[in-house]
């Protein structure tokens, strides 16, 4: 399989970062702004391989990410999507291949710090509350306990949780966990959002109301990486990446992606590009 | 036949882990043998010091396959005191006067009896004068062994719910979130063990206390010296748990890891007596971590030895925890590579 159709430019969304970049940005965020020279992206990924063992994952991806975009990652369940967000994550490491995140070689600690991480599973401590549980990853970053308890009352607000805070987590449903785990993701207030598959188990006005704040936060400034197979949640992104059987067969925005493929919906279009492959 | 179809599953899932396989085979293969050198060593030939006795009396022990071994006054209540005679006889105007050293019931009944088979042959009006060093006559074998079982029992505890407790945050993906966090490695590991090591301070002092007070188990040492040993086992068992922990899947597999890291210490570390088996085998002793932990609790408890008697195996059991928590922040690599 040739996949790789179509590399399109994305330096125009370089430049609509300065347009909304608004003051209350980190001073981090204003250094690593400075030493960009133009079309220096946020998230690079360059000729990344994985293999498992004998199994390889992931096949020469490169992708330049650039600020404040909202990418999505499209691909069937076991494409390599989760293996690629771990590596920008800074959790996992290419076999070949390099991954910078705000020019920093991943993995750094000290940019660990700016990067927002939602994984797959929901990674929280069953038997503890949802306020120890978040407590615990804000004290992970750092935060001061006045910062703290203004974190949480705003990230758990934002995902509907505030009456929900002093229960087990046990006793959450599995939307609620999902819901939680955005909240934990968001705690620091990071530059960059990984989002792997966020929006699994959260009914349609729930997942309305967090794709209205990812917005939000994207305007705000934040690149934000989201995996998905659900092909409407496509979308609603500035950019996609198609990844099928561990290639990235497709990059673009959804217009241009069905465009190229002559498609009406982002589902034709994948089934367009990947489907040769089988 | 869905009677079969069920056992033709079980069979292809045991088939599919071979570890299992081994573990069913080869676990009781290994405690059996550890089981066959301990029960099956010859009988016990007691050591005896003897200072001033009939030549008569001597070749009667010597009959009788009793090691025997010349002292002066002098020397002979050192060596007893560090344990490597079991017994010293001396004849004071014809009686003989016989110290036995005592930490252990069965080897000062051995003593006892060969030596008064002896005496009635010799001078069979004669009571001997029997007195103890360490331990006491009526002392029970649990009194011998009860400091290895609380050694014992908390390294084993804290061995499966430090081992389990660490895996349940590989497999629920919590340690990949929580290095997705600029967390360092060492923190993590650090984090564990002082977690736990609140939790083992309280457990290592109850256990301890209900031996001490509630079993009556001898004890002649000091009480804060008993803590900081058992506190020290349990970090060894921690920091052992967690490693080994590493290469278990699930909560079965760290299960499976207790008869190859658990029992043969048990059986090393002088829960049973090994000086009847050949020496190259009880040296394996030396490599267990109970076995320090072990030595340094009888010695506090039976012998109420103090702090420079212990100070090699506190030293000992510091040096595995350092080295262990080592391995466990190495080991974290695998996670994430700084």
């Amino acid at each position: 399989m040739h996949g790789f159709f179509c590399i399109l430019k994305m330096s125009d969304y370089s430049l609509h970062y300065f347009l909304i970049m608004p003051q209350e940005r980190s001073n981090a965020m204003e250094n690593s702004i400075n030493k960009l020279i133009p079309n220096s992206a946020c998230i690079k990924i360059e000729h990344v391989n994985r293999s498992f063992g004998k199994k390889q994952v992931l096949f020469d991806i490169s992708l330049d990410i650039p600020y404040a975009q909202i990418l999505g990652l499209l691909g069937p369940s076991g494409s390599g999507k989760s293996t690629l967000v771990k590596m920008i994550a800074g959790i996992d490491n290419p076999t070949s291949g390099q991954v910078y995140v705000l020019d920093e070689k991943m993995p750094k600690l000290s940019t660990m710090n700016k990067i927002g991480y939602m994984a797959q599973s929901d990674a929280l401590y069953e038997e503890l509350t949802a306020e120890e549980n978040i407590k615990f990853f804000a004290s992970l970053y750092k935060l001061t306990k006045s910062k703290q308890k203004q974190r949480i009352t705003e990230v758990m607000n934002l995902v509907n949780l505030s009456d929900h805070l002093k229960k087990q987590v046990k006793q959450y449903s599995g939307g609620m966990k999902r819901r939680l785990s955005l909240a934990i993701a968001l705690i620091h207030e990071p530059l960059i959002l990984i989002l792997d598959e966020p929006t699994v188990g959260i009914d349609p006005v729930l997942r309305k109301s967090i794709w209205n704040e990812l917005y939000k936060l994207n305007m705000n400034g934040t690149t934000i990486i989201v995996t998905t197979h659900v092909m409407d949640e496509a979308d609603k992104c500035t950019n996609l990446g198609m990844i099928r059987d561990g290639r990235l067969i497709a990059i673009g925005s959804p217009d241009e992606i069905k465009r190229t493929s002559g498609s009406n919906t982002i589902e034709e279009a994948f089934l367009y590009y990947g489907g040769t492959s089988k | 036949m869905r009677v079969k179809a069920i056992m033709i599953r079980i069979l292809l899932q045991l088939a599919h882990d071979k570890r299992t396989i081994g573990l069913m085979i080869l676990a009781p293969i290994l405690v059996l043998t550890l089981m066959s050198f301990i029960f099956d060593g010859s009988d016990y030939h007691p050591k005896i010091g003897i200072i001033n006795a009939p030549i008569s009396f001597v070749n009667k022990l010597e009959d009788s396959d009793v090691k025997v071994i010349r002292y002066t006054e002098n020397d002979a209540y050192d060596v007893l005191k560090s344990s490597k005679i079991d017994a010293l006889i001396n004849f004071e105007s014809g009686i003989p006067k016989i110290t036995l050293e005592g930490s252990d019931p069965s080897k000062s009944q051995a003593v006892i009896k060969l030596t008064q088979n002896a005496i009635s042959k010799v001078t069979p009006t004669v009571k001997p004068d029997i007195t103890y060093l360490y331990g006491y006559d009526d002392m029970a074998a649990f009194d011998n062994f009860g400091p290895i079982l609380i050694g014992f029992f908390i390294f084993f505890f804290v061995f499966l719910i430090a081992g389990v407790a660490f895996l349940k945050e590989r497999t629920t993906g919590t340690l990949e979130r929580i290095l997705a966090t600029p967390l360092r490695r060492w923190e993590v590991v650090i984090g564990y063990l002082l977690g736990f090591g609140v939790f083992t301070i309280i457990q290592s002092a109850l256990i301890a206390w209900f031996a001490i007070n509630i079993l009556n188990i001898m004890m002649v040492g000091s009480f804060s010296l008993v803590l900081l040993i058992t506190i020290l086992t349990a970090m060894v068992a921690l920091t052992i748990g967690t490693f080994i922990s590493a290469f278990a899947n699930n909560e079965l597999q760290v299960i499976q890891f207790i008869p190859i890291i658990v029992v043969p210490q048990v059986f090393f570390s002088g829960l049973f007596d090994l000086s009847t088996m050949p020496p190259w085998l009880q040296s394996f002793g030396h490599f267990m971590p109970l076995w320090y932990s072990a030595d340094a609790l009888r010695n506090i408890m039976i012998r109420g030895k103090g702090w420079n008697d212990i100070l090699f195996d506190v030293f000992i059991l510091i040096l595995i925890c350092i080295i262990f928590t080592l391995a466990n922040i190495l080991a974290l690599k695998k996670y994430r590579k700084i």
